[in-house]
């Protein structure tokens, strides 16, 4: 853990006597771990996309393109038209949400296109995770995009078109009320 | 399912003891005559095994031959993807054995050498920076005992009883010792900038188990962990590193952690903004949802286990809340009618399971089992139809409702609404 000489430095004074004492710069001002990643290796690790689209990589793609790479990549587990319910069901389910049996769909549900492109990038297939390219994300988004009526077969999707894409459920959402149920007790005895 | 306890003593031996050593000569004569496959454990055990040299000391322990509790797939779509239960009615005290701690897997267990495994913290700080494994565990750390559930813990009960026991009902929950550094700590020495508000935390693993969590909690509780109970983590809960986040909901506390984002919004990844909101009756959906309310369940007498015959048991299981420290456990043997306290084992710390204890007399008749938890908030668990008449029926996640178990006549123990 510490060396005694770090154990007895306290206070103010710890950053500079621990720099100066170091070889090589220290990371964490107290401890003196770690090093500075690269402009690079953060690029190369930062993949979650917000909803604003900051971090999107270029790269573009249609459903027209998509279609091939989803049934060849997708079909499988998904149906060729993404409403297959053996895994995740991808299409469908519009208008489904306030009744008995509502259907979660990335149409009828999702709430950003982003979310869909990064965890496709990130996380799909299942056996072959992250082995699409970003055109190829592009178009397969574009295509289940397109297949839920969101979006034309030819419209363009990259970092400037997809934050854009209006999801259907995008105001379904409202914040955790909690505690909603469960009286509290006058005074419980311990 | 036999819990040891500190009933008070009979002055006839109680039938659950009859029962108990019934069970092991059961055991016994199960072993000598149908013996096992495996021609390693053919053998009987020695009748008197103070005249027989054991066994050869092991390397790495393993438990006995004569136990087989084991987490249990009720559900999943192929060997990697789906949920492993924790069989509570098997367990004793608030610690789950690593081996038997609950699992949830979108992308199956990965196998990381910690040597080559990275800790990234970068985004709104002013000295971003990259971490080993050996690096992490060089500074200070602390040991807490916390529970984590997985928020569709107990899903299969909203509309009917479904599971036909604990395991099944209740067995995405477990506790364990967790010991690693304090998030706090990481991130002030990384040097968080004014405007940030939340971060993203990031698995290695294939699933792409990316969550969003308050910079408040950040900063309050969270551990950034590689001890469990005492040893390394078990890769299925996350080896080499991961975020033990106490109270909330399970998959926020992200394995195999190897990026924390400093960002100033939720970044509504796919478990933030699609994978896990809650849907109430009118269509809209809760979202960004992270407490585990107050909840309990009794795992002795539970679903498919039977009782023997009339006589004293200890009603036993477990209660915890993710705002802190359970305050109170009462246990009704009337369907809800009437409750009466139980005993809390100590110790009875913050976001940990907690043991209780109540002694029953059966009287051989019907009897519905419920147990009700109040944690420090003054927060009750409520029933069911409480539950599901606020949220209808499709909310799918977070149902912390009362559970009831039937004792029938013959002493068998069912899943039932009450």
């Amino acid at each position: 853990m510490f060396t005694p000489r770090a154990l007895a430095i306290t206070g103010i004074g710890v950053l500079v006597i621990v720099a100066t004492t170091l070889p090589s710069p220290a990371q964490l001002p107290t401890f003196g771990l770690g090093r500075t990643p690269t402009a690079e290796e953060i690029k190369a690790w930062d993949v979650t996309i917000p909803p604003d689209g900051s971090g999107l990589p270029p790269g573009s793609g249609t459903a027209a393109l998509g279609k091939a790479i989803y049934i060849e990549r997708c079909a499988s587990c998904h149906g060729n038209k993404g409403d297959d319910g053996k895994y995740d069901r991808l299409v469908g389910g519009r208008g489904t949400l306030n009744t008995d049996k509502p259907v979660l769909t990335v149409g009828s549900f999702w709430p950003y296109a982003t979310t869909l492109w990064s965890y496709v990038h990130r996380a799909q297939p299942l056996d072959e995770p992250g082995s699409l390219t970003p055109d190829q994300v592009y178009a397969v988004t574009a295509y289940l995009l397109y297949l839920n009526g969101i979006i034309g077969e030819h419209d363009i999707m990259d970092a400037g078109t997809l934050p854009q894409v209006r999801m259907p459920n995008r105001d379904g959402f409202v914040a955790d009320p909690r505690p909603d149920v469960g009286k509290r007790a006058r005074s419980p005895r311990r | 399912m036999d819990n040891p306890g500190a009933l008070p003593e009979s002055p006839q031996e109680s039938s659950r003891r009859r029962f108990l050593k019934r069970g092991v000569a059961l055991g016994a004569a199960l072993v000598a005559g149908a013996g096992r496959p495996d021609p390693g454990q053919a053998q009987a055990a020695p009748d008197d095994p103070s005249k027989v040299l054991g066994g050869p000391r092991r390397p790495y322990g393993e438990r006995s031959r004569f136990e087989t509790a084991t987490r249990k797939a009720f559900r999943g779509k192929t060997d990697e993807v789906g949920p492993n239960m924790t069989p509570l009615q098997d367990l004793y005290g608030i610690i789950t054995p690593s081996a038997l701690h609950f699992q949830v897997h979108r992308g199956g267990v990965p196998d990381i050498d910690p040597r080559k495994h990275r800790l990234l913290i970068h985004g709104m700080v002013d000295r971003p920076v990259i971490l080993t494994v050996e690096e992490i565990k060089r500074l200070p750390s602390v040991s807490r005992i916390y529970f984590t559930e997985c928020s569709g813990n107990t899903q299969s009960e909203w509309r009917a009883p479904t599971l036909k026991n604990v395991q099944g009902t209740h067995g995405l929950t477990s506790c364990s010792e967790w010991t690693g550094v304090p998030l706090a700590l990481l991130l002030r020495e990384a040097g968080v900038q004014k405007s940030a508000t939340w971060i993203v935390a990031e698995g290695a693993d294939a699933s792409g188990n990316e969550r969003s969590i308050p910079l408040a909690k950040a900063t309050d509780d969270i551990l950034v962990a590689y001890g469990q109970n005492g040893e390394a983590l078990r890769p299925e809960n996350g080896y080499p590193l991961r975020l033990v986040v106490p109270g909330w909901t399970g998959n926020i506390n992200v394995k195999w952690l190897r990026r924390i984002a400093v960002v100033d919004r939720p970044y509504m990844t796919r478990m933030d903004g699609a994978g896990q909101p809650s849907l109430m009756p009118d269509g809209k959906a809760r979202q960004l949802m992270f407490v585990m309310e107050a909840k309990s369940v009794i795992t002795f007498p539970s679903g498919e286990q039977r009782l023997p015959g009339p006589g004293l048991y200890e009603i036993t299981g477990l209660a915890w809340s993710g705002r802190g420290r359970v305050r109170r456990l009462e246990v009704s043997t009337d369907g809800g009618k009437t409750w009466r306290d139980a005993a809390l084992q100590e110790p009875v710390l913050s976001f940990a399971h907690t043991r209780f204890r109540f002694p029953w007399r059966w009287d051989g008749r019907e009897a519905v089992l419920q147990s009700r938890c109040t944690d420090e908030t003054g927060y009750v668990q409520p029933t069911l139809a409480d539950l599901v008449k606020v949220r209808g029926l499709n909310s799918h996640y977070f149902l912390n409702a009362i559970q009831s178990w039937k004792v029938a006549g013959d002493g068998s123990v069912h899943n039932v609404h009450a």
